[in-house]
């Protein structure tokens, strides 16, 4: 078990912006931490860097307190899941599993025990000598974790490990990963794009944009207290609505739109929206009624259970709870503090 | 309900051109190339077996069936078995050094470094240089009297009295049996190492950056990634390169009768040469023709191997 620490971390590919802009980031012992992002945004140069992959520009990589900056991969005790699982395709996938322990002159009969344990783990013993291109997706997904998990690493490192499966099979992957992670304890760093992922599986979620965190914190936090715009509106599907007011701008969820006279019991302050419905989505659990507040575009969001009209080309009087509302500098989209 | 518009009944279709056919189309455009394979292989091909079944000669063309006379003759000849020999020695040797060189430059040629271009294209000239004007080339170079290999040894203090290759002045690279039988081999790895590099780079830059990535991480070092990732992720790849090799070497009669006419005493004959010589410059067609077919098994092997090799990646 280990923290990851970066301090200060700097890529710089070329000449031009830095891919990793300086880059302070720790991890908790035992975290799933998820950097998030969208592409391109320096997360996976970040943990590239982490493992030793990529040399960096400037800056410190620590692990376990120990600064391993100059250290080769082998060296940091991790073990990392390509988007791509890199499995070796010569190979069954008993000795897939096994590399690593023969890379580091384990005795046979301790390898196979190894083997069949982290086998065992994930469920893939029926598997051992099987090729990786006679697996799915999924069960290649699993032996690469098996082969990240034999060595017992401090660290895991797993990079948008679930992009390759498809739909249905990424909602179970999530469901088992983290289950995974729960059981074996090992602090967990893991790329992704894919807000759902971030926001079901990390203990925290770091928010990356150009090169840059832009939010820590736990997947509530993330969402129902954006540090700035950039944030508010990556997270969220659809994102935030903003609309310019005095000067500021004024950020809701689509969520939390709804007509007055639902709210007016909810307790609180109401602010008062004029929303002119433009057009409609009935998405069969929910219905997206798209349109425009004070010249600003806006969704607003409401389940279907709930009968609320909005006619395209119609105004109405929605409201939002004051407690719902977030203000942001227009200028340079960081949050600002006080009310609406 | 949306409903689907009709197909127009059969009266109305219009007829489709002749070119339109596939059973019209597809033997016309397959023409050309079966003509050119009978006119300038197939035919060939037979003319050379029923040669070698015969006693035809430049002054009597007559085809008279003599059976496998022409085989037992030529399988006794000395020079014959030379040849023979010569032509597995070279042609194994060189491509055992081929693979081993091109694996070595491939790998040095895939990491990064200033002037790589360069290199590249060095070490491609070879393949592009007409094989007759290299073999000159290295003719001069290997001069029994100008050398100027021999000039080099000399001022490092190899070559002269009282040297390592001593005590005369020259190496005489093409007079000796087995620096002439060096020589050959050696050009023939000079000159078939650029495509096996070249090949073996696709191959390298093939393996996908994660796997290599991956194997750092397991903790891999640089031999044991090179013997159980690297090496074993390339061998289709290198079975490509030295079957193309061995084709080469095995069927080249030109580097052999450029540099050394297959000489001194047939310490140089190879297969092809010995065809030449026996069956042109000779005159015997017929047994030209027999020492000519003892390439035939090894060439149809090779291409059995290599059409195998084609269907196995159009599979996968």
């Amino acid at each position: 078990m280990a923290v990851v620490e970066t301090r200060g971390l700097v890529k710089q590919f070329g000449e031009g912006a830095a891919a990793v802009d300086g880059i302070d980031l720790a991890s908790a012992d035992g975290e799933f931490l998820v950097l998030l992002g969208p592409s391109g945004c320096g997360k996976t140069t970040l943990l590239r860097m982490i493992g030793g992959l990529e040399p960096p520009t400037a800056g410190d990589v620590l692990i376990g307190g120990r600064v391993v900056t100059n250290l080769p991969p082998r060296a940091r005790q991790i073990a990392m899941v390509f988007q791509s699982y890199a499995l070796y395709p010569h190979m069954s996938v008993a000795n897939n599993i096994a590399f690593p322990l023969k890379a580091a002159k384990v005795p046979k009969a301790e390898q196979e025990k190894k083997v069949a344990w982290a086998a065992g783990i994930l469920g893939i013993e029926g598997l051992l000598d099987r090729r990786p291109r006679q697996l799915s997706g999924g069960q290649r997904q699993r032996v690469a974790l098996a082969r990240a998990l034999v060595r017992e690493p401090n660290v895991f490192l797993l990079d948008e490990p679930l992009s390759n499966l498809d739909a249905q099979r990424r909602a179970s992957a999530r469901d088992e990963l983290q289950g995974f992670q729960r059981r074996v304890g090992t602090t967990t760093i893991y790329v992704t794009h894919d807000q759902v992922e971030a926001m079901g599986m990390g203990d925290r979620i770091a928010v990356i944009n150009q090169g840059r965190i832009r939010q820590l914190g736990t997947p509530r936090e993330i969402y129902d207290d954006p540090a700035d715009t950039f944030v508010a509106t990556f997270l969220g599907s659809p994102p935030m609505n903003l609309i310019p007011r005095n000067g500021h701008l004024l950020g809701f969820r689509p969520e939390h739109v709804a007509p007055r006279q639902m709210l007016e019991g909810a307790g609180g302050d109401l602010v008062p929206i004029h929303f002119l419905a433009t057009r409609e989505e009935y998405l069969g659990a929910e219905r997206l009624v798209y349109g425009e507040v004070e010249g600003a575009k806006a969704v607003a969001r409401f389940p279907s259970t709930v009968d609320v009209p909005a006619e395209p080309g119609r105004g109405y009087e929605f409201a939002v709870l004051a407690r719902d509302l977030k203000r942001f500098d227009a200028a340079t989209g960081l949050r600002v503090a006080g009310p609406a | 309900m949306s409903t689907i518009a009709a197909t127009p009944p059969p009266e109305t279709r219009e007829r489709r051109y002749l070119l339109d056919r596939e059973g019209v189309l597809g033997p016309l455009m397959l023409l050309p190339a079966v003509v050119y394979i009978i006119a300038l292989v197939g035919f060939p091909l037979g003319l050379a077996i029923a040669y070698s079944l015969s006693d035809v000669t430049i002054g009597d063309q007559g085809l008279d069936w003599v059976g496998f006379r022409n085989f037992v003759d030529v399988a006794k000849n000395g020079t014959f078995q030379k040849a023979l020999r010569n032509t597995f020695l070279f042609t194994l040797a060189s491509q055992v050094l081929v693979l081993t060189l091109a694996n070595i430059l491939a790998l040095v040629l895939s990491s990064d470094f200033k002037g790589k271009r360069l290199v590249r294209f060095l070490i491609l000239l070879p393949w592009t240089t007409p094989i007759a004007l290299g073999a000159i080339g290295w003719l001069w170079l290997l001069d029994s009297v100008y050398s100027p290999i021999d000039w080099v040894l000399r001022q490092v203090n190899l070559l002269g009295p009282g040297t390592i290759f001593g005590p005369r002045g020259n190496m005489y690279w093409t007079a000796k049996a087995d620096l002439a039988q060096l020589s050959v081999l050696l050009i023939h790895t000079w000159r078939t190492l650029p495509l096996a590099t070249v090949i073996l780079l696709a191959g390298l830059t093939a393996i996908p950056q994660d796997v290599k990535d991956a194997a750092n991480v397991d903790g891999a070092g640089f031999w044991r990634q090179l013997i159980y990732i690297r090496i074993p992720l390339l061998l289709p790849i290198m079975a490509v390169a030295t079957l193309f090799g061995m084709v080469f070497t095995f069927t080249d009669m030109t580097v052999v009768y450029v540099l050394t006419r297959g000489g001194p005493i047939d310490n140089t004959q190879v297969l092809a040469s010995w065809a030449y010589f026996k069956g042109i410059e000779g005159g015997n067609l017929a047994q030209g023709a027999a020492i000519a077919m003892f390439l035939f098994p090894v060439l149809v092997g090779v291409a059995v191997l290599m059409l195998r090799m084609a269907r196995r990646t159009e599979t996968t």
